[in-house]
């Protein structure tokens, strides 16, 4: 045989393509085109830094008790900082000392004239530490919750400063993946104040250290039908930090889905504390700012449960359980990008993206065909050759098949046959200036040469530059681009030549079909 | 043999350069005048906003729709998508929180036609913040993409002639800019990836009559005229522009007939991409380094 060395290499290379063409199931199709969810969010970290605030000015307060200093007020300000009033200035070097021992996180940034007033801010360093962690804690906690929501390959994963990527494949419920995903699940127990009239509630006149919070009804399709206002102390006593387990449960008496949860040996314990000291009293369960019930205390409670009700369905019930067993968000999370395609236009795009790219392939091989004849067909081979390739590498790479990547198949149908009309249209010169088939051929393939690399190369310019700046299915139309250039070369250039210079060397033929 | 264009045809492409000129100039001034007073029609990649698509079981009627919806959220565009079951929801220059829009859109919709009625395809939201690092990267990308196809042109060929294919280019973005502006399309992040597809394909021709231009310079006797150089350069390669334009318009055109109304934008993009594209390599490029080479020798 001749021209052994070419047809190997032809062999190897296309038998590594097919060998890696099937099965056709490592590429990645984009969420564009199975369907599924992508969203940005952006965590507000300046909530967690406020949060933090508000733990430090609680503990100062315990601290501050405990070494019987006393104070008018300690207070967290607007401006992010802590301010402590003492009643003698006298105790401003203990309370330095305090601040300087035990809360190396925070720094003097004020004194009042009289020096009986401290303004304390958190060190820069720290802010930035805490918005950090805030945004790793946020992803982690996702994390759990979409492992628990059971999707399969999801991709969750910090952006920059402060967000966080979630993707989804191939999920069905967006909506309930989104409140799972986006829920704070702030957990707080607050003790009712119930010595404010109605009057005071509406005309807002609350007593200081308390703040109105309300209970939502909603009607089954979730517009809120009327708010419950409730006068709850500032403070909370218990939170959901002490969680370690929620599940769904049917309360016998009213047949109701109700959430169980559990605390963990120092929330178990508090809770008893709280409950042995407040009975008769109602505590209001809140989440998230919205109180789901306030039932009254009736007897001191150990062993650390506690029930959520509120009229839950089902759904509702085991989407908060896995929200609490995951943990709250050190901070609420806003979408900055949401991008959804259902499964069911996910497949029509396939669909009319493959009939597209049928259609425009047999029609551009069938012109072939008709203008260029036999050489056509070689043509053809190398174009058949070509997707075997595309299909093989992207296979291989695991590479991802987007809407756009699917037109970018398209064009390069139309791109690699242009290879092979600059050949063929040279050799079609040279057969007209007199040359025999063989020489004609070899002209053509040289002369042509040039022009196709400068055409080949401008293109994959762009399909690199779309590459480095694109976002997910721009980045499959560069994919599915770049490798189409690369193998077209190959097929275009040196299997067509290959199967000319076996049927036309060394033979004196005469004539040539193209 | 079958052939599109005779052998031997020698059409006098450069003596008409003028007309050439005269046609490109008035597409381009019209483009930039409609770019700069009717603008863009920015898509929410850009915009921001939301877009909601969703596929009735019964078409229902727009205006039932348009009145559930109101505009509270923000500015609201309602429109069919492709058939008159598809919907397609568009709220722009919206103040409140995405999820908040996104969940009043399916409620209204719910409470307006029932749960069983539709069912929504696709959700896209883009916050103002995305769409300007979105927009950032688009400029950013085109304007990398322009820098290396201008590297590339000018290791390439002598300076002249990067100009002419430089100019070219321009030429077939700012036109193709100004068709979607005048067409009121919507710009898309899909756009500027069919722009500067465009932008590579339409180098694609200039570079194939530039290089037969080149070889014919190299062997010509002092004696040749530049104009019949350059003629018979573009009449030789003018099969093969007919033919790559016509294979390509192919491809691209059942891509916009029959690939779905998703990328119906990006697939009409790249339609007149390619022919006016085919057009600037001899219209603009060619003709304009032959001007300008003209007007060197007539100094």
């Amino acid at each position: 045989m001749k021209y052994k060395a070419r047809w190997i290499t032809i062999i190897i290379v296309l038998g590594i393509g097919l060998f890696y063409t099937f099965p056709l199931n490592r590429i990645n199709l984009g969420l564009d085109l199975q369907g599924g969810m992508h969203v940005l969010l952006g965590v507000d970290t300046e909530a967690a830094v406020d949060a933090k605030l508000d733990t430090l000015t609680n503990q100062l307060r315990k601290e501050l008790r405990a070494q019987n200093i006393k104070y008018t007020y300690i207070q967290k300000t607007g401006d992010k900082r802590i301010s402590i009033a003492m009643e003698d200035a006298g105790d401003l070097a203990k309370v330095r000392n305090i601040i300087e021992n035990n809360y190396p996180i925070l720094e003097e940034v004020g004194l009042g004239e009289a020096k009986e007033v401290v303004t304390l801010g958190l060190k820069k360093e720290e802010v930035g530490q805490i918005e950090d962690y805030a945004v790793e804690q946020a992803a982690q906690v996702i994390r759990n919750r979409v492992d628990q929501f059971g999707v399969s390959e999801p991709l969750i994963q910090r952006q920059g400063e402060k967000n966080v990527l979630v993707q989804l494949p191939g999920i069905t419920e967006p909506e309930r993946a989104i409140d799972l995903i986006g829920k704070t699940a702030q957990l707080k127990f607050h003790l009712v104040n119930e010595n404010v009239s109605e009057q005071d509630i509406e005309r807002g006149n609350i007593p200081f250290g308390s703040k109105i919070l309300y209970q939502k009804h909603q009607d089954s399709s979730g517009n809120v039908t009327h708010e419950i206002p409730y006068v709850v102390k500032k403070e909370a006593l218990l939170t959901g930090d002490y969680l370690v387990d929620a599940e769904v449960r049917i309360s016998s008496q009213f047949n109701q889905p109700y959430v169980w949860i559990k605390f963990d040996s120092a929330g178990s314990k508090l809770f008893e504390e709280i409950t042995a000291q407040n009975i008769g009293k109602r505590f209001a369960i809140v989440l998230d700012g919205n109180v789901y019930s306030a039932p009254v205390i009736r007897e001191r409670i150990a062993g650390g449960e506690a029930q959520i009700s509120g009229n839950f369905t089902m759904q509702e019930a085991r989407d908060l359980a896995i929200v609490l067993r995951a943990g709250s968000l050190p901070a609420p999370v806003k979408i900055l990008e949401n991008r959804t395609v259902g499964p069911s236009l996910g497949k029509i795009s396939i669909q009319k993206g493959f009939k597209a790219a049928i259609i425009g392939v047999v029609l551009v091989a069938a012109f072939i065909l008709v203008y260029y004849r036999l050489s056509g067909i070689i043509a053809d081979i190398a174009l058949l050759a070509n997707f075997i390739l595309i299909l093989g590498f992207m296979n291989f790479l695991e590479a991802t098949l987007t809407l756009p990547g699917i037109a970018g198949l398209i064009l390069i149908v139309g791109m690699s046959v242009d290879a092979n009309v600059l050949i063929y249209e040279r050799i079609r010169e040279e057969l007209r200036q007199g040359r025999t088939p063989i020489n004609a051929i070899e002209s053509g393939y040289e002369k042509a040469m040039s022009t196709i690399m400068d055409a080949n190369i401008t293109t994959f310019i762009a399909a690199i530059v779309l590459f480095q700046f694109g976002t997910g299915p721009i980045k499959g139309f560069a994919v599915t681009l770049s490798i189409g250039i690369l193998a077209s070369l190959f097929t275009a250039i040196f299997v067509t030549r290959t199967i000319f210079l076996t049927i036309f060397a060394g033979k004196s033929k005469t004539s040539i079909s193209i | 043999m079958f052939e599109i264009i005779k052998q031997n045809t020698k059409i006098d492409f450069l003596s008409r350069a003028k007309i050439f000129f005269a046609i490109s100039g008035i597409f381009v001034i019209l483009s930039i005048v409609l770019i700069f007073t009717k603008g863009f029609n920015y898509g929410i990649d850009f915009a921001g906003g939301t877009l909601v698509q969703a596929k009735f079981e019964k078409a229902p009627e727009l205006t039932k729709i348009r009145n559930a919806v109101g505009q509270e959220v923000g500015e609201v565009v309602i429109q069919n998508f492709g058939n008159d079951r598809e919907v397609l929801i568009r709220v722009e220059k919206a103040s409140g929180n995405l999820q908040e829009i996104s969940d009043n859109i399916r409620l209204t919709l719910t409470d307006t036609f029932g749960t069983e009625a539709f069912d929504i395809v696709r959700v896209e939201q883009v916050g103002p913040q995305v769409g300007a690092q979105l927009k950032n990267k688009a400029t950013l990308a085109i304007v990398y993409a322009l820098i290396g196809i201008l590297i590339y042109v000018s290791l390439r060929f002598e300076f002249t002639y990067s100009v002419g294919a430089v100019i070219a280019i321009f030429h077939d973005v700012l036109i193709t800019l100004g068709i979607f502006s005048f067409l009121g399309m919507e710009i898309n992040l899909p756009i500027v990836a069919a722009a500067l597809t465009i932008v590579g394909y339409s180098l694609n021709d200039t570079i194939v009559v530039f290089d037969r231009i080149r070889e014919k310079l190299k062997a010509a006797s002092d004696k040749a005229v530049l104009k019949d150089i350059m003629n018979k350069s573009i009449n030789e390669t003018l099969t093969r522009t007919l033919l790559t334009s016509g294979t390509t318009l192919l491809a691209v055109l059942s891509l916009y007939l029959f690939g779905g109304e998703v990328i119906k934008g990006f697939a009409f993009a790249l339609l007149i991409g390619v022919i006016i594209g085919t057009y600037s390599s001899i219209g603009v490029a060619t003709s304009m380094v032959f001007a300008y080479k003209q007007y060197k020798i007539s100094k």
